[in-house]
């Protein structure tokens, strides 16, 4: 979806699409449809299956946390899925902050607590480049409604890599083969396998349950209001309705003497 | 002022200082005529006003939890829907507000289109329209600037580079635009205080589009003007309560998106925070601004004028041009209902529009059925200014109309006659 451009790159790129001699950047190579999955956020009665959820916190603080941050997500916002408040003070306190400066004009160090944000792995983008090959993982926080798809393109990219890239297709240093990213070429390794992580609810732990629950939290992070949106919604449009039919039956009453 | 309601003494005492109570009468009361045979299309201006307020209301309170600075913009916004209480209520109404308001607003100018609204004597009203339609372009397009994701950077860079085409103080205005060498801080900060500023440039604009309208009273179906009380109904209760209904069905229309499919009207990338390094592969405006951009890309290089000076001129002369249609459409007959020719030109030109719209969405390299877009886009600019300046001015000349109806009464009637006045 992206592609990185000098910025001198991008200026020409712009003075070209209004020349239109641009080329925009195509997935040059085979780009698969997406599959459409059944979401239990789906529709307008949808809410977050609360196991699934659940289940992908685990895995992305087993798993995906190592290289990816989730900045706009607060330990306290977890108990939109269901968590208790001495779970999330567990939580967050096995990780450090730095906070400060304290009376003697010293930053320190403390156990997070429920209102900080999650704790980045890396302590800038620069860090996490130096660490991924080049490569900047993206903050997952806005994930599920950033990418066209959505859910469905998270899990089709976390279950899209080929050990093998077709014939003729050949792969930059470093770089993984996917049906789904954009270019084919990525550089994260596949994060999933399967029992990569040991849900804590017994449920088997194949790439597709692993995949389909982080998407599930993902989906969550990226709209935590989705719940409670779609409950007033229904309120709303019920009302509306209700009241229309009202304002139609008035109408036909004041406007009766013109018909 | 037979209206009981002035004998109440608290009302009299202030009608005699400041005739409100009349003011308001007049202009949306009892006391305003209005034609008799108006149909659901003239719900679609106070619809249009209606949303004004509300995207006026849901704005301040963003401005209130919003920090326009490139560090913290898209922060604030996220802040907004996650921990300001209902902010994400108050988000999305004013998000696809915007996208209604324009809705409902080409649906009002194509109603003035069908209906000859613009003519003789309301060519001021009509080109007061063609102004609030502008100043609610660049009131869109800076508001789209503000949540400073990907497609609001790149799209802002893109606009105002489009500047740059005038010749010779080209450059310049772009840097007194930017207020620096690139879309940054000062761009975002002016672009969030000139985007608080314009509805109210708007709401000025709108006051002057009524009182204009209230001269000479709105347009009808039947395209004749008003002869007597008998074409006429008060505006309360009846046009009152006609657009209340229509509101209702406007808002479960509206509410459908803010509360089921929010993001529909948007693009994902501008959940991406903006990145002056990072280009998306497609830059593509907010849909109202489609079928402009494809005129805007359209434009090949012709003798001196480079492709994209031209193609700027075609696109702001796109909406400009309309300021002429008064005087372009020389037919005395108003409504295309009694114009069998430009009643079928009318639904080309709509149908022009979408393909424009849709050309807009694609790239133009990209081929459809074999067909480049660019051609297509190409196809579609010429159309839409041969209707309006070859089209409809041969038509209002050479068709043959049919005879309108003597009176707005008469038109209402299946036999002709003039109905009984309304008790």
């Amino acid at each position: 979806m992206i592609k990185t451009l000098k910025a001198s790159l991008a200026v020409l790129a712009l003075a070209g699409l209004v020349t239109l001699n641009a080329a925009p950047a195509k997935a040059a190579a085979s780009k698969e449809p997406l599959p459409a999955r059944n979401w239990s956020f789906d529709g307008m009665f949808g809410t977050f299956d609360r196991g699934s959820v659940q289940r992908g916190l685990q895995v992305y603080l087993e798993v995906c946390a190592s290289c990816h941050s989730l900045k706009l997500v607060a330990y306290r916002n977890l108990s939109g899925i269901g968590l208790k408040e001495d779970q999330i003070k567990t939580i967050a306190a096995e990780f450090e902050v730095t906070d400060g400066p304290n009376a003697e004009g010293e930053m320190f160090e403390r156990p997070a607590k429920p209102s900080d944000r999650f704790v980045s792995p890396f302590p800038n983008d620069n860090a996490a480049r130096a660490s991924n090959n080049g490569a900047l993982p993206p903050d997952l926080s806005l994930m599920v409604k950033a990418r066209k798809g959505g859910a469905d393109y998270l899990h089709a990219l976390l279950t899209g890599y080929k050990e093998e890239p077709p014939a003729g297709v050949k792969l930059g240093e470093g770089m993984l083969y996917n049906v789904h990213f954009p270019g084919n070429q990525i550089a994260m390794s596949p994060p999933l396998s399967d029992d990569a992580v040991e849900y804590a609810d017994g449920t088997k732990a194949s790439v597709e349950q692993l995949a389909t629950d982080i998407s599930t939290f993902l989906a969550w992070t990226a709209e935590p209001e989705l719940e409670e949106r779609k409950s007033l919604g229904i309120k709303v449009l019920l009302f509306l309705i209700v009241l229309t039919g009202m304002l139609y039956a008035l109408k036909r009453q004041v406007w009766a003497d013109q018909h | 002022m037979s209206n009981k309601f002035y004998d109440n003494p608290v009302i009299k005492w202030v009608e005699y200082r400041l005739p409100i109570f009349s003011f308001i009468d007049e202009s949306v009361g009892s006391g305003y005529p209005t034609p008799k045979n108006l149909n659901y299309w003239w719900n679609f201006g106070s619809l249009a006003g209606i949303v004004l307020a509300i995207m006026v209301a849901t704005g301040i309170v963003l401005a209130m939890n919003y920090t326009p600075h490139v560090d913290y913009a898209f922060e604030s916004v996220e802040r907004i829907m996650r921990d300001v209480n209902y902010g994400w209520l108050i988000r999305y109404i004013h998000m696809n507000g915007g996208s209604m308001f324009f809705i409902l607003v080409f649906i009002h100018m194509f109603r003035g289109l069908y209906y000859g609204s613009f003519k003789e004597p309301r060519e001021l009203l009509w080109i007061i329209g063609v102004m609030i339609f502008l100043a609610m372009m660049a009131t869109a397009f800076m508001g789209y600037v503000l949540p400073w994701g990907q497609m609001s950077f790149w799209g802002a860079t893109v606009i105002t580079n489009l500047f740059s085409a005038i010749p010779i103080i080209g450059d310049y205005i772009v840097t007194w635009l930017w207020g620096g060498f690139s879309v940054d801080n000062p761009t975002l900060n002016r672009f969030f205080s000139l985007h608080y500023l314009f509805p109210f440039v708007i709401f000025g604009l709108v006051f002057v589009h009524l009182w204009a309208l209230h001269v000479h009273k709105s347009n009808n179906p039947a395209g004749v003007e008003i002869k007597s009380s008998e074409d006429t109904i008060p505006f309360h209760p009846y046009y009152t309560m006609k657009d209340l209904f229509g509101l209702g069905v406007f808002m479960i229309f509206f509410m459908f998106f803010v509360f089921f499919a929010p993001n529909f009207f948007g693009e994902p990338d501008n959940y991406i925070k903006a990145d002056a390094l990072v280009t998306p592969a497609h830059i593509v405006p907010e849909w109202y601004f489609l079928p402009f951009y494809a005129i805007l890309r359209a434009v090949p290089d012709i003798w001196f004028i480079s492709a994209k000076l031209g193609g700027v001129i075609a696109m702001f002369g796109a909406t400009l041009v309309l300021m002429l249609l008064p005087w372009l459409d020389r037919s005395k007959v108003r409504s295309a209902r009694f114009r069998p020719i430009y009643r079928q030109l009318f639904w080309v030109f709509f149908v022009d529009c979408l393909i424009l719209g849709w050309v807009g969405a694609n790239s133009p390299d990209a081929v459809f059925h074999g067909i480049p877009f660019l051609w297509i886009g190409q196809a579609g600019t010429v159309y839409y200014f041969a209707h309006i300046l070859i089209i409809i001015p041969l038509v209002s000349i050479l068709e043959k109309p049919i005879m309108p109806p003597a009176s707005i009464s008469a038109a209402v009637t299946a036999d002709g006659a003039a109905t009984k006045p309304a008790e």
